[in-house]
């Protein structure tokens, strides 16, 4: 990167900005995209133009409102949950040593089962309404972070809980001036990992069965082989995946500006 | 090595000629730390006995595996001693307090807080009103050169600030012994020596106990009153050196000949117990 072009042409490359990079990439993606919806594949890999009526349509009606609704509630709705109880659990099991052994490895256990496997036992168990969805996005993205916020428990630097004990810290002290925050880089992470969890297992759970959600569009386009919505739907997962972990990077830099080495 | 031995006070005599200091802050009584490691018992300290004056700085000088930073675990209380224990004016001590602070050579700054937030993190935790803890950390920070970094986050000071900054937060919380762990080790020569400076300067104006561990035997002599040597193998003391060297301490001290006798000295002493830990 640092090596300087000797050519001229390299000098021009390196003079151009960022931004600039990003758009003729984006514009590439594109035309790769046309090219490939021209060929034989075209048949089933609609191309953008195609997907771009499709999205007007679907815009214009209010269903593809109603779809992205329905997903970014489930999505969030048990993302939050999840959040909410792996905090607590993921400094309880480092901190204390009976509640790690109890209970790590029935997480490690469960961390390895595809949510998909559970999913038609969530189903039977509580319907196909919003609260068997919910269910599913909380277990996927719940023990993504709570083991990656233990992580974060565990990897605390020992000098500093030295230092803030010599300094008259007590254990309650430790626990709030020291553990938290210096986990909290680690609790960003997890954040994201949780929150890519649970947008996999919504889209595994709206397939299986719903009234409206992206999966669900997705599955009924391919059924009447509407490929145009089939890709439109991909799409805007991929934008909402996109614009959640961008907004988790910005809260990163505001909120753990502080460490030495920044993880983006 | 003729001549070290009207300077150098070996253990039995130290015991004998200063057995009861005027005002002992410290008393480091026949201290003794086994570790259970998995190739059986390591005997980290043994019997060490060590009596402190109020004001003393004492360095502690050894090979790696002599036990100074056991010993200074023990007396901090973030370690307890296997027998033996320590008592500060008299009362015997239970796990660490702020009124024995540390200086880590790591610095063990908390990154998420500023300068001043680091400083007045141990104010806080004694419930002192916010604007006392603010003149009292102002106060430190500036007595260690570093108003213009009170708003800095530690990523963006060098080591000899951040060193600084550590030193500024242990003394905040005034407490009646300083403990150093090789606190300049990972600095460089000239940032170290800046610092020797600034801490002696420090300690005639504070007047506080200092316990002081280094590898450095000139930066020893240039500060303490006493200089205890360690062996290891195990973790013992082998002579206590008594520092006459007059204060302020300056870069002329460092160029006499009674400072470059006495390090030579204690260097003789440490270099044999060198050799003596690689056998």
């Amino acid at each position: 990167m640092d090596n300087k072009p000797a050519t001229r042409v390299g000098q021009m490359i390196d003079r151009i900005d960022g931004k600039v990079f990003l758009v003729v990439s984006f514009l590439l993606g594109l035309l790769v995209w046309q090219l490939v919806s021209m060929t034989k594949a075209g048949a089933v890999f609609a191309g953008p133009v195609d997907t771009f009526d499709a999205f007007i349509q679907e815009a214009k009606s209010g269903r593809l409102l109603e779809h992205i609704y329905a997903s970014l509630f489930r999505v969030l709705g048990g993302f939050a949950l999840a959040l909410v109880i792996a905090i607590p659990v993921a400094f309880l099991m480092g901190w204390y040593r009976v509640c790690r052994m109890l209970v790590e490895p029935w997480i490690q256990f469960l961390r390895t089962i595809p949510p998909i496997a559970y999913i038609p036992l969530v189903i039977v168990a509580q319907g196909v309404g919003e609260s068997a969805k919910i269910t599913v996005i909380f277990v996927a993205s719940f023990l993504v972070m709570v083991v990656s916020i233990y992580q974060g428990v565990r990897n605390v630097d020992v000098t500093l809980i030295k230092a803030s004990r010599v300094l008259g810290a007590k254990d309650r002290d430790i626990f709030f001036h020291v553990i938290i925050p210096a986990s909290f880089p680690f609790i960003l992470v997890a954040l994201r990992l949780g929150l890519s969890a649970a947008l996999t297992t919504l889209i595994a759970a709206e397939l299986t069965g719903a009234q409206v959600g992206l999966g669900q569009m997705i599955q009924e386009a391919s059924l009447y082989f509407r490929m145009e919505i089939v890709i439109l739907g991909i799409v805007m997962i991929g934008i909402i995946g996109f614009l959640l972990d961008k907004l988790l990077l910005f809260l990163e830099r505001r909120l753990a500006g502080w460490q030495e080495v920044r993880s983006v | 090595m003729a001549g070290s031995a009207q300077r150098i006070v070996t253990l039995g005599q130290a015991n004998q000629g200063q057995s009861e200091p005027e005002h002992a802050k410290v008393e480091i009584d026949a201290i003794r730390k086994v570790f259970q490691t998995s190739r059986g018992e390591v005997v980290a300290l043994h019997d060490t006995s060590l009596t402190i004056a109020n004001n003393e700085f004492i360095c502690v000088v050894g090979p790696s595996g002599c036990g100074k930073t056991t010993l200074l675990n023990i007396l901090a209380g973030l370690d307890a001693p296997t027998s033996g224990e320590v008592r500060i004016d008299g009362t015997s001590i239970h796990g660490p307090s702020s009124e024995r602070g540390v200086v880590f050579q790591q610095y063990a700054l908390f990154p998420w807080l500023t300068v001043r937030q680091n400083v007045e993190f141990g104010l806080k935790l004694k419930s002192i009103g916010k604007g006392e803890r603010r003149s009292i950390a102002e106060k430190y920070i500036e007595s260690v050169g570093l108003k213009d970094f009170a708003n800095a986050f530690p990523k963006e000071l060098s080591g000899g600030m951040k060193q600084r900054v550590a030193i500024a937060r242990a003394y905040a919380v005034n407490p009646q012994l300083l403990l150093l762990d090789e606190p300049f080790g990972a600095l460089d020569a000239q940032t170290r020596t800046q610092l020797q400076v600034e801490l002696l300067n420090t300690w005639e104006q504070e007047q506080k106990t200092c316990f002081f561990i280094t590898h450095d035997v000139e930066e020893a002599v240039l500060l303490a009153s006493r200089v205890v040597v360690m062996s290891a193998r195990p973790g013992r003391i082998k002579a206590i050196v008594p520092i006459d060297l007059k204060h302020p301490r300056t870069q002329e001290t460092r160029m006499s000949k009674p400072f470059n006798d006495l390090k030579n000295d204690i260097w003789s002493l440490v270099y044999q117990e060198y050799l003596d830990a690689k056998k």
